[in-house]
């Protein structure tokens, strides 16, 4: 009896310690238009220097604009994401709560239902026809196709071999769309490019296996692709060790790569994940909170491309003002930019 | 077609995969012809692939790197022929304690040193052979120690294994241990000398990977552990035989690619199904029979 309360205890110090390091609590002093905010990372977590740090970002410019508290958790990969959510729902200061990633989306469909006085918001939520979004929910979709249709646009204007590859993670409709972006982008351009398609896996495994997704850039360039893109996460570090190795040129994706290969990035394709965050704390604080789906793509600046002193030398001035006029017909909606 | 599929870089990339397939599989071999089953291959590839690029970032010598990812595969062999010889555990799961283990202990590790759970700062890769390096064509395959080794592998286990007392020993504790230890061989012995052969070579398998990549990346040995010991069980536990299984499945990922660029419209979802439906008609008897050791994964 005794050794099992002495387990017990022991099982219970370690998950209160396990769940108090991951969470973060600002101190401000309390203010009735101060308010507070939940959010729950992806897998990969905190420190993944893509998705979940850039979500973290934007909490920190809320705080430092607004003096909004925040409290995060990070349950790790396949941990239990519904209970991390629940715990930040059933905190009575907390009235706007964050999934980050389209992993949450069923899960805070439902907890949105059963909190219906609470705000929450899903960054990459995948949206189903067939479910109708609660009032007190908002879907953060992003149009990554239309920021990949721009770096397509400047792949087709940079290539000397009329060639160009792009590499994806898992083979899946999300991927697919920066897929159709780009080869769209590009044979606005030139209809006659050549692009080539390889897809790391048809699992998730595609996500992590740096290892093919550099022999396949290999192939690629031997194929006389100049410059590739890839929307496949932490296998694009094969990609970019290529592009040093070959000296051809990639694209990143997410967030700015050029630290990835220096030199060697034409440019990334972003995903503004933090301006997102914040913004929609912002619109949650003044009263203008939306629920429904809501669209981020060129107009909405929730995606866009990297132009900045580390890649301006590669990619030419006339190509930079292509773009931005491309930019701006896809926002009049003069272009329009298919997902499938 | 054909021509602009296989060709000389297609061959490279050939040799390129299948050196961790080989690597990996010879080791579960060694491990399983004393009698012990160790499927944490994948496991051992991930701490000793950790293990080089942290030592490589702190001392920025790759040397170093080399010997302290074998030292630490030495290491968990060890553990590991602790709980399985010593303790008597059931073999396969301490194998899946251990790759849980050794996956999330890297993990952890890389959040602790380098404050991501993503991937490591970049490191230089072991240096390339001085001379063969420069052998025209073929010089990024002859410039590689590891591959060399990995080729170089092939006589050395058949010879160990069936050419010299330890090997026949060796075999003999995996066949029937009852009668070895009748005949004066210290079983355990020579089944931990197994199991520590098994965590060198899987080790440099883990190695030759994050030597590659340049930096260390969460979940990069992508279940490369897992295809080894399909292969060494397609390859029925013969040096040479799992030398081709690797070649294969090392040649049916690389015409993947190769189908996927090339725009074949054959879909590559098929083709990546090619190894593992051999693997299946394998284990259901049509080359022949595929017999492991006696006493394999027998506690003695």
């Amino acid at each position: 009896m005794k050794k099992l309360l002495v387990i017990a205890v022991l099982l219970i110090t370690i998950s209160i310690s396990a769940c108090k390091k991951s969470q973060e609590v600002s101190q401000s002093p309390a203010d009735k238009s101060k308010f507070k905010v939940g959010l729950v990372f992806d897998v990969g977590g905190r420190g993944d220097k893509s998705f979940n740090d850039a979500a973290h970002n934007g909490l920190e410019k809320a705080k430092k604009e607004f003096g909004i508290e925040y409290e995060e958790i990070d349950p790790g990969d396949g941990a239990d994401r519904e209970s991390a959510l629940r715990k930040l729902a059933s905190n009575p200061e907390i009235t706007m709560i964050f999934g980050v990633g389209f992993i949450f989306t069923e899960d805070i469909t439902k907890m949105a239902i059963d909190f219906p006085k609470k705000k929450f918001a899903c960054v990459d939520y995948s949206v189903n026809p067939q479910t109708k979004i609660p009032d007190n929910l908002v879907a953060l979709e992003f149009k990554e196709e239309e920021g990949s249709f721009l770096v397509g646009v400047l792949a087709a204007l940079t290539t000397k071999t009329n060639t160009i590859g792009f590499i994806g993670g898992m083979e899946s409709s999300l991927i697919r769309k920066f897929e159709k972006g780009f080869t769209q982008g590009a044979k606005f351009i030139n209809p006659d490019i050549k692009v080539l398609v390889t897809y790391v896996s048809v699992t998730g495994e595609g996500f992590k296996n740096p290892g093919k997704a550099e022999e396949i850039a290999i192939s690629q360039y031997s194929k006389g692709a100049d410059i590739i893109y890839h929307a496949s996460g932490l296998s694009g570090i094969g990609l970019f060790k290529a592009a040093k190795e070959n000296k051809k040129l990639a694209i990143g994706v997410d967030m700015d790569q050029y630290k990835e290969a220096e030199g060697f990035v034409l440019t990334s394709m972003i995903k503004i994940v933090d301006e997102v965050i914040y913004q929609t704390i912002s619109d949650y604080r003044t009263g203008t909170f939306k629920n429904g789906i809501k669209s981020l793509g060129l107009k909405e600046k929730g995606v866009g491309f990297v132009y900045d002193n580390n890649n301006k030398a590669l990619i030419l001035p006339a190509h930079k003002d292509k773009l931005d006029e491309i930019t701006k017909k896809i926002i009049s909606g003069e272009i329009k930019v298919s997902a499938e | 077609m054909l021509e602009s599929i296989i060709t000389y870089s297609f061959f490279m990339q050939v040799f390129r995969m299948f050196t961790p397939y080989y690597l990996g599989a010879s080791a579960a071999t060694f491990s399983e012809r004393s009698g012990v089953v160790n499927i944490a291959i994948e496991g051992f590839m991930i701490i000793s692939a950790f293990s080089y690029a942290a030592i490589t970032i702190a001392t920025q010598n790759p040397y170093l790197g080399l010997i302290g990812g074998l030292i630490i595969g030495i290491l968990f062999s060890l553990f590991f022929s602790l709980f399985t010889i010593k303790l008597k555990i059931n073999q396969i799961v301490i194998g899946v304690g251990f790759n849980l283990l050794m996956a999330g202990l890297a993990k952890f590790l890389m959040l602790l040193f380098f404050h991501s759970s993503s991937n490591t700062p970049g490191y230089p890769h072991i240096p390339r052979l001085p001379f063969l390096k420069s052998i025209p064509m073929i010089g990024d395959l002859t410039g590689d120690s590891i591959i060399i080794f990995a080729l170089l592998l092939v006589f050395i286990s058949q010879t160990v294994l069936f050419k010299t007392r330890f090997g026949l020993r060796l075999r003999s504790v995996g066949e029937n241990p009852e009668a070895a230890e009748t005949l004066g061989i210290k079983v355990r012995l020579y089944k931990s000398g197994g199991v520590i052969i098994c965590g060198l070579l899987a080790s440099l398998g883990g190695i030759w990977l994050a030597s590659n990549q340049g930096s260390f990346s969460d979940g990069m040995v992508a279940g490369r552990g897992y295809i080894a010991i399909a292969a060494m069980i397609i390859g029925k536990w013969k040096p040479m035989n799992i030398f081709f299984a690797c070649l294969m499945f090392a040649f049916f990922e690389s015409l993947e690619i190769a189908l996927q660029i090339s725009g074949s419209g054959i879909p590559s979802q098929f083709v990546q199904m090619l190894p593992y439906l051999i693997t299946i008609l394998v284990l259901i008897g049509f080359v022949g029979k595929t017999k492991p050791p006696a006493a394999d994964g027998i506690p003695y």
